[in-house]
């Protein structure tokens, strides 16, 4: 029966894997001026404008999403488009806004609520916890709530330390949530798309670095229809020898670690995470059980950090499939510096990555 | 929760019925004077002169005490376990409610706090097709989410209105003024209702509030105080604020009232107050007796007639309670429903199987077969699997459908 369903699989194939493929020959390629390119903004602007094109029910509401353009002009020409009752700017009263946008939710609307960072969200947290995650489930699915959280997450520079936390665990932990966080342009418009078509509300992780870097994108992602799906991984690189997990910005510093490494003979495979909840535990897994070895990257807090719940994951599901203790490199255990040296120490860098991996592999001194 | 069982219950062949149709008068008009006039804050008043009829009269007096019995019900529910968590009862305050739903219609919203766990499911405390979008136990978080009620329902166009209640301890939240400040700015249709009952658990309105004048308290936005014990004056206020608010945009609306249990069902609700004030309330402004006196003295039913109708509701609650205490708790499986609408889309694949199948003998015939069955559907339309997990995660595992 599961030779059937294996066959079934392969036949029907899966519309993303082989989009991946189409995107890795083409990275390959990447340097050929045949490749388009995209930037992660272009990506998330033309995401948002789509979508609303589509569908009217879909508006944004935030701080300076209108007139201003967007903080990080993430919505330009939003406004022109479509118009004051779409593109809705606010006071600066994140408790406020976000608790409208929830409440338009129940309703039937489809907000995308920006928040200028995440680190604003904590003003608004007690509604996108209680008001928007839990309130499928408590009233026996009568109130869905298919609304949009997005902005910047996690460090910048030299912001110090009330801009630059990292919201990923935290909302990663809350049943109800679906909790994106893209790396490349391709994961910006997929999963943009994907968690403004979807009924239950996403918090959107973005990182203001990445907003102006390109990315080679393929007339597949061009498409007004294109969409990733939430809950799956993907590999970066493949290898053999050690897995690295990581997510937005960290995904370009372990594909440049994994270059480092292939220097000295260890082939690194690259997981993207792109979705933080949930977990894409069974690609994590396989990966591990191919490599026997596990290094988890992300920037934020050490402590109960995503890299802590993929490591207790790969434990329960893959233990004699280990052959080291898993590592987790993560941003130190301390508020932010603004010091530009104390901050450089303050988040992962590359070497420390290849650090890792290579005492994953009994190569350290 | 009385505030929930009065809006959802449909207007019944009733003793009340019987009467007026035996005297052929159930819709001639009647005006009534509201008990005090109402005191405005940057609007004019409507007037105390209050259109009614001798069927409303008696669906008021009905409704108020099937009100009434619920609360005094749910009190010995909750001491004999029946009902558990947290219980706050609203007897005393069931002017408001049946004030206000004489006043709007079903296409308007009406979200609030104040919620409790009983046994069975949440969901009738939710009714989304009537407009009821429950109560929310963060105490201020409905007002926002009101005023995004009233956001969606001006986006969509619709010509209805948002009622967000709250109480006088809530009155203080600065989400409330966040929610208020664009409600104004854009001119939405909310409706702020402030229940005054002058105690924030138990904590009174002089102590929490340095201006306790909850009708003024948004400057710019016009306010309106109501005798919240008078059904009639709610009735007339709700009316003038749902015309208000669909042409001008929000206004708060004050209703003066009273609770005669204390905050919860710990609370005796007499460390913060004196009896003689309760029972002073109680002899002088008790909404029933309002209305009883009113039918009374307008010959629609004789005092027998209103013994019965009393009798009437206590057997109807009674019966309630009967089929509530035979339903079922809700079957294990239910741990996992509804914590998403939609599951995944993630290609299944062979590792993911295995890992599901172990725990397959641990799950009921119903839930393996929706195991397999999704799986099967996953198969062909790649669509919808993730994983959810008991408090230990070896034993109970879920396939979230």
């Amino acid at each position: 029966m599961w030779g059937i369903i294996r066959q079934r699989a392969a036949c029907k194939g899966n519309h993303a894997l082989n989009l991946e493929q189409g995107i890795r020959a083409i990275a390959l390629r990447a340097f050929s001026s045949s490749a388009k390119q995209m930037t992660v903004r272009d990506a998330l602007n033309s995401a948002l404008d789509e979508e609303m094109s589509a569908d009217p029910k879909v508006f944004i509401m935030g701080e300076e999403v209108g007139e201003y353009q967007g903080a990080y002009k993430i919505s330009k020409g939003l406004l022109d488009k479509y118009g004051p009752d779409r593109v809705v700017d606010t006071p600066i009263t994140e408790a406020g806004f976000a608790g409208i946008g929830v409440g338009a939710a129940y309703y039937g609307l489809r907000p995308v609520i920006e928040f200028m960072t995440f680190n604003f969200s904590m003003q608004a947290i007690d509604h996108i916890i209680n008001s928007a995650a839990k309130s499928n489930y408590m009233s026996a699915g009568q109130i869905s709530v298919p609304i949009v959280f997005r902005g910047p997450n996690g460090a910048a520079a030299g912001v110090g330390a009330q801009h630059s936390q990292c919201y990923a665990a935290w909302y990663g932990a809350i049943p109800g949530l679906k909790v994106l966080a893209p790396y490349s342009s391709e994961d910006a418009r997929g999963l943009l798309k994907a968690a403004i078509r979807d009924p239950d509300p996403v918090v959107f992780l973005e990182n203001e670095l990445l907003y102006g870097e390109s990315f080679p994108i393929s007339d597949e992602v061009l498409d007004s229809s294109f969409s990733l799906p939430i809950g799956k991984a993907k590999i970066e690189r493949e290898g053999k020898d050690v897995t690295i997990t990581a997510f937005s910005k960290m995904v370009g510093y372990a594909l440049q670690a994994a270059d480092i490494l292939a220097k000295e003979g260890i082939n690194a495979e690259v997981i993207n995470l792109r979705t933080i909840r949930p977990l894409d535990r069974s690609t994590i897994n396989s990966s591990v059980r191919k490599t026997n070895r596990l290094v988890t990257v992300e920037e934020g807090f050490p402590q109960h950090g995503v890299g802590a719940e993929i490591c207790a994951t790969v434990v329960e599901d893959s233990f004699e499939y280990l052959d080291a203790p898993v590592e987790r490199i993560a941003g130190a255990d301390v508020p932010m510096p603004y010091a530009a040296n104390l901050e450089r120490m303050a988040v992962p860098q590359v070497e420390d990555i290849v650090r890792a991996a290579k005492r994953a592999c009994y190569r350290s001194r | 929760m009385a505030q929930l069982t009065h809006r959802t219950t449909a207007f019944q062949k009733t003793l009340s019925a019987a009467i007026l149709s035996t005297r052929h008068l159930s819709t001639s008009p009647i005006t009534v004077e509201t008990s005090v006039p109402f005191t405005a804050h940057n609007i004019d008043p409507p007037s105390r002169s209050v259109e009614t009829t001798p069927q409303e009269l008696l669906t008021f007096y009905r409704d108020m005490a099937l009100m009434r019995r619920m609360e005094i019900a749910a009190d010995s529910l909750y001491k004999s376990k029946l009902i558990r968590g947290f219980c706050h009862l609203y007897d005393g305050q069931e002017a408001v409610a049946v004030g206000m739903e004489a006043a709007i219609t079903k296409k308007d919203c009406i979200i609030t706090a104040r919620m409790f766990e009983g046994e069975g499911r949440f969901d009738a405390l939710y009714k989304k097709e009537g407009g009821f979008y429950g109560g929310h136990g963060i105490v201020g978080a409905q007002v926002p989410l009101g005023c995004g009620l009233a956001f969606a329902q001006k986006y969509s166009k619709d010509e209805n209105v948002t009622f967000a209640m709250y109480g006088d301890g809530a009155a203080n939240q600065g989400q409330l003024f966040e929610a208020l400040n664009m409600a104004a700015l854009w001119d939405l249709p909310a409706i702020l209702v402030c229940e005054n009952n002058h105690y924030g658990m138990g904590t009174a309105e002089w102590r929490a509030a340095k201006s306790p004048a909850y009708y003024k308290r948004g400057d710019y936005v016009p306010g309106l105080k109501v005798d919240g014990m008078d059904a009639f004056a709610v009735k007339q206020a709700c009316k003038f604020a749902k015309e208000h608010a669909l042409k001008n945009g929000p206004i708060i609306l004050e209703m003066d009232t009273y609770r005669y249990h204390g905050h919860s069902m710990s609370d005796p609700g007499s460390t913060y107050r004196t009896r003689d004030e309760i029972s002073g309330v109680r002899q002088e402004r008790d909404p029933i007796e309002r209305i009883r006196k009113l039918i009374l003295s307008h010959d629609l039913a004789t005092e027998k007639e209103l013994k019965d109708t009393e009798k009437e509701v206590r057997k109807e609650v009674d019966e309630a309670i009967a089929k509530a205490k035979e339903s079922p708790l809700p079957d294990p499986s239910e741990l996992f429903t509804n914590v998403y609408v939609k599951g995944y889309g993630v290609e299944l694949n062979k590792s993911l199987l295995e890992l599901d199948l172990t725990n397959l003998s641990r799950f009921s015939v119903e839930q393996s077969l929706v195991l397999f069955s999704n799986i099967k559907l996953t198969l062909l339309v790649i669509d919808c699997i993730s994983q959810s997990f008991g408090a230990d995660r070896k034993e109970l595992r879920a396939v979230l459908p």
